[in-house]
């Protein structure tokens, strides 16, 4: 095995030009754990600690480009007026040790159905910008994730950077779980409101081959809303348009039994996670609406 | 390959180093520093914690290679660098536990029921006083944990003590204990000032 240390960016894609199987790691906290069960024995480790440009984040007009290494406790700590989705992701990761020295990144590399950041990234809006010795692209985050473990990464890209639009509305995540620290996913899901555009998005975690967006139950919640002027009279939920929307969140899940939960608990959780994320989201979102416009 | 970095405040070079091998096995294996413990290798339990460059991590999810050039704090020296922190930095200027202290260290003192007479920091010497040590394998790895987080938050709340340690188990279920020896320790932090 070969220890790869580039000290800048552009030495990084250089080295993983010359070595495509080189594996990159950052945080450790995927990589080192098959590395110790002797599940991987790489040709080469890639160790972007050096490049302080990933662990940079930058505030912009409608995004945040976040670097690739940014740890979730830096997120947590800094980015959850901005994006309050993936600072709650960030909390349920593992636990301090872990989210020092994880990132969006790594999860985005490691592509694990189970990764907690996904839901939170797919919910909000993302583009992940990679990049090659042949030139950068961004990466719709719908596009990004094609099968267990398995990514739209290139053999001789890196990922530098996550695009996550900045809120325009309220955020929610959860997660199921048999403790509050060091779980994996039972399932998870994640729900944002964008009042600018008048839509939703949604992710869920851990419930299918990749993670995945709940597309019919956004489209129908889109046009519910829309058409009994929730967005405008900021009434409360209808409980059969939740229920609704539970139900087809439910059914965007493609799951399998393992030993964290069985295929129809997942699929009965992630609607229940869908229907009380609405419900918070919402309710937040007719209290922000009840101050800015003075009603009682 | 060959690693230098900083241990417990003195310079350290250890070779012959895996490229795969993780920062524990480094302290543990080639430095002769057993008090960071191995037990899950997967992050699951820390024991293993150590600060690098301040930060509370898994020793054992850190490239051994990753630690190039930076500072790590192990148990071992959590004494002396509790002491410089409260004597707000190096008066001395011979400060940090050599290796050959680290190795040898033990909380034994005179007395080895009260830790009178040794070396402790404060948080040691409430986990001692607390009674919150039992078969002690999760002891250093919680008292790193601990440490850090009495050196952010000096008055912490159960809930910021139970977060901060989240991240440490303890298999003889000693956690009542561990957290009355943090809460011994916040409140003798306070009354210092």
């Amino acid at each position: 095995m070969d220890f790869l240390r580039p000290a800048s960016w552009e030495e990084a894609l250089a080295a993983k030009a010359e070595h495509p199987t080189a594996v990159p790691i950052a945080g450790g906290t995927d990589v080192m754990v098959e590395i110790n069960f002797d599940h991987r024995r790489p040709e080469y480790l890639l160790d972007l600690n050096r490049i302080t440009d990933l662990t940079e984040w930058e505030v912009g007009e409608e995004t945040v480009r976040l670097g690739a290494s940014v740890p979730y406790t830096s997120i947590m700590e800094h980015l959850r007026a901005e994006l309050p989705g993936l600072a709650l992701a960030s909390h349920t990761v593992a636990s301090p040790q872990i989210r020092n020295r994880g990132g969006v990144g790594g999860n985005l590399g490691t592509a694990s159905p189970a990764g907690d950041a996904h839901p939170a990234l797919l919910a909000a809006g993302a583009e992940v910008e990679v990049e090659s010795v042949r030139g950068s692209r961004l990466i719709p985050i719908d596009e990004f994730y094609t099968g267990v473990k398995r990514n739209a990464l290139a053999a001789d890209e890196l990922i530098k950077s996550v695009h996550i639009k900045k809120a325009d509305g309220p955020q929610q995540y959860s997660k199921v779980g048999t403790r509050n620290a060091m779980v994996i996913a039972v399932c998870a899901f994640g729900l944002a409101l964008h009042p600018e555009t008048r839509t939703v998005r949604t992710g869920i975690g851990s419930a299918a081959p990749t993670p995945v967006r709940a597309k019919a139950a956004e489209e129908f919640l889109n046009a519910a809303l829309e058409e009994g002027g929730f967005w405008d009279n900021g009434k409360i939920i209808t409980p059969s348009v939740a229920k609704q929307f539970a139900e087809l969140c439910s059914g965007a899940c493609n799951p399998i039994d393992d030993v964290r939960g069985t295929a129809s608990y997942r699929r009965h959780a992630v609607g229940v996670m869908a229907r009380r994320t609405l419900t918070w989201t919402w309710e937040s979102y007719r209290g922000a609406r009840r101050i800015t416009e003075g009603a009682a | 390959m060959r690693v230098n970095f900083t241990v417990n405040g003195r310079r350290q070079e250890a070779d012959d180093v895996w490229e795969g091998e993780s920062l524990l096995y480094v302290l543990r294996e080639r430095l002769g520093l057993p008090g960071s413990k191995n037990a899950c290798e997967q992050g699951e339990c820390g024991s293993c914690t150590v600060r690098l460059d301040g930060v509370p991590v898994c020793s054992c999810l850190v490239a051994a290679g990753q630690a190039e050039g930076r500072e790590v704090v192990t148990v071992e020296g959590l004494a002396d660098f509790a002491k410089q922190r409260s004597e707000g930095g190096c008066a001395s200027g011979a400060c940090g536990t050599s290796l050959q202290d680290a190795q040898q260290w033990a909380a034994k003192g005179q007395d080895s029921q009260t830790g009178e007479g040794g070396e402790l920091s404060p948080i040691q010497q409430a986990f001692i006083d607390a009674g919150a040590v039992q078969c002690g394998f999760c002891t250093p790895g919680l008292l790193v944990a601990a440490d850090e987080m009495l050196e952010r938050t000096p008055n912490p709340s159960d809930a910021d003590i139970r977060e901060a340690l989240s991240g440490n188990l303890c298999r003889c279920t000693g956690y009542e204990k561990i957290m009355d020896a943090v809460r011994l320790a916040a409140a003798r932090q306070g009354e210092a000032v």
